[in-house]
């Protein structure tokens, strides 16, 4: 079997794993450095999904756990392509979401917060990128909400994306914001990336051309997966 | 100045909150929404080779169990084999997810033992599972290995855990064997503290 190397994690982009300002980082985040692995099988393969997988109305949040009438709040899409390092469209790859309610309130038995459950917004969604890695989403635009960390910490509107690739070692998840969002610049969340334009890349764009008039307004996030390698290596049989 | 190279950067992590279950997992979080959630069943109905069970807890620097992770399973199967890399059994997917209980913090889950990967260079690999795991507090998710205590020769020459330089260390990638059920504890911080991977 051959196949294509990955590019390395660029670690200084990604936050690193002790963030203080971010308090539960600090009992959770590991104390040695990581073990640098040449990639084998085992990190270069990866699941695929089919369309056998999921159902139509997955990606419509809209709809997917409407209980008889329509969740409360500003209808949006969300739109973009998973594209990996080399700018190449990645196909065919599982995209996966989940919010709060328009409220900041999470369907989630541990989330206690006061604001209301909408009872027709369940906060879940997924998809398959299209032969383009295109994907789309129709969803109600998630409220703020506080957390605990600091005593009045608030969590700029988001919504958390896992997305696959083709290798296991592509596995990302990660968390989009709005464009405009004064809260993005207070969160300790979001400040865990170092380099301002890593949190940039996590801003979607208010996108007026893919807004449907008179219905719903949208935003377009790209997101982006580690690249291969053009150049192979090759497991020879044993013995050679 | 040089010419610039357009590479794109890739999306920078973000953690996945103690609210990942409803994204992942929602039945977990409690409530029923898609009619098959995924990562539910790792071998599939027809997977051959011996059944097992992995039980184990992961807990944080200060000796709690992190009850909010979620665990990512990719393997092989029984006969070293990944899907997408060659003829696998109908049905196998080799990939799972892995909730704990909310109070105890302690995870299980049945799969298949997977046999031995050629790893790099020709070098066969003991049988191992991938694991990734995400969590609140945590930025990126964590990638480590689960080997079998009870292939102590495989473990001796296998080339990953050969590489970890602290002989001492590479105890804590291995899980214990009681009859088919293994016993693998992940300790993100602290006293044998679990080897993670820059993969
Ligand atoms: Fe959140």
């Amino acid at each position: 079997m051959t196949a294509t190397d990955l590019f390395q994690r660029d670690r200084t982009w990604h936050p690193p794993a002790l963030t203080p300002d971010y308090k539960t980082s600090v009992a959770r985040s590991p104390r040695f450095a990581l073990l640098s692995l040449q990639t084998s099988a085992s990190e270069l393969t990866g699941p695929t999904f089919g369309h056998n997988d999921i159902a139509p109305l997955d990606n419509d949040l809209i709809r997917n756990y409407a209980h008889g009438g329509d969740p409360i709040g500003e209808r949006i899409i969300v739109h973009g392509r998973v594209l990996d390092e080399n700018a190449r469209p990645v196909p065919h790859t599982l995209v996966e979401i989940w919010q709060a309610n328009a409220g900041g309130r999470y369907r989630h038995k541990k989330d206690s917060y006061l604001a209301p459950i909408d009872p027709n917004f369940g906060g879940c969604g997924r998809t398959l990128t299209d032969e383009n890695g295109y994907y789309t989403f129709r969803t109600i635009k998630p409220g703020a909400y506080p957390w605990r960390n600091w005593v009045n910490n608030w969590r700029p509107a988001h919504i958390h994306v896992s997305v696959f690739g083709t290798a296991f070692a592509q596995r990302l998840i990660t968390q989009m914001y709005f464009e405009g969002d004064p809260l993005i610049a207070k969160c300790p969340i979001v400040q865990t990336i170092p380099d301002p334009r890593a949190i940039d890349q996590l801003v979607a764009a208010l996108d007026m051309n893919a807004s449907v008039p008179l219905d719903a307004i949208a935003y377009k996030f790209d997101i982006v997966l580690r690249g291969t390698r053009s150049t192979y290596f090759e497991n020879r049989p044993e013995g050679n | 100045m040089a010419q610039p190279l357009d590479y794109l950067k890739e999306s920078p992590s973000q953690t996945a909150g103690p609210y990942v279950h409803i994204g992942l997992a929602p039945g977990d979080a409690g409530f029923d929404i898609y009619a098959q959630e995924l990562g539910r069943d790792i071998a599939g109905p027809n997977a051959t080779g011996t059944p097992i069970t992995v039980t184990g807890t992961v807990t944080d620097g200060t000796g709690a169990p992190v009850k909010d992770v979620l665990i990512e399973v990719w393997q092989a199967n029984a006969a070293g084999v990944y899907p997408g890399a060659g003829e696998v059994e109908e049905g196998f997917r080799g990939w799972g997810r892995v909730v704990p209980d909310f109070d105890t913090g302690q995870f299980r889950f049945a799969t298949v033992k997977p046999g031995p990967v050629m790893g790099r260079n020709a070098r066969p690999m003991a049988p191992h599972l991938n694991l990734w795991l995400v969590a609140r507090g945590l930025n990126v998710g964590l990638n480590t290995r689960m080997y079998f205590g009870d292939e102590a020769q495989a473990n001796a020459a296998d080339p990953v855990l050969n590489l970890i330089e602290q002989a001492q260390r590479r105890a804590t990638l291995i899980a214990r064997a009681d009859g088919s059920t293994y016993h693998f504890d992940i300790r993100l911080q602290g006293e044998a503290e679990t080897v993670f991977f820059d993969v």
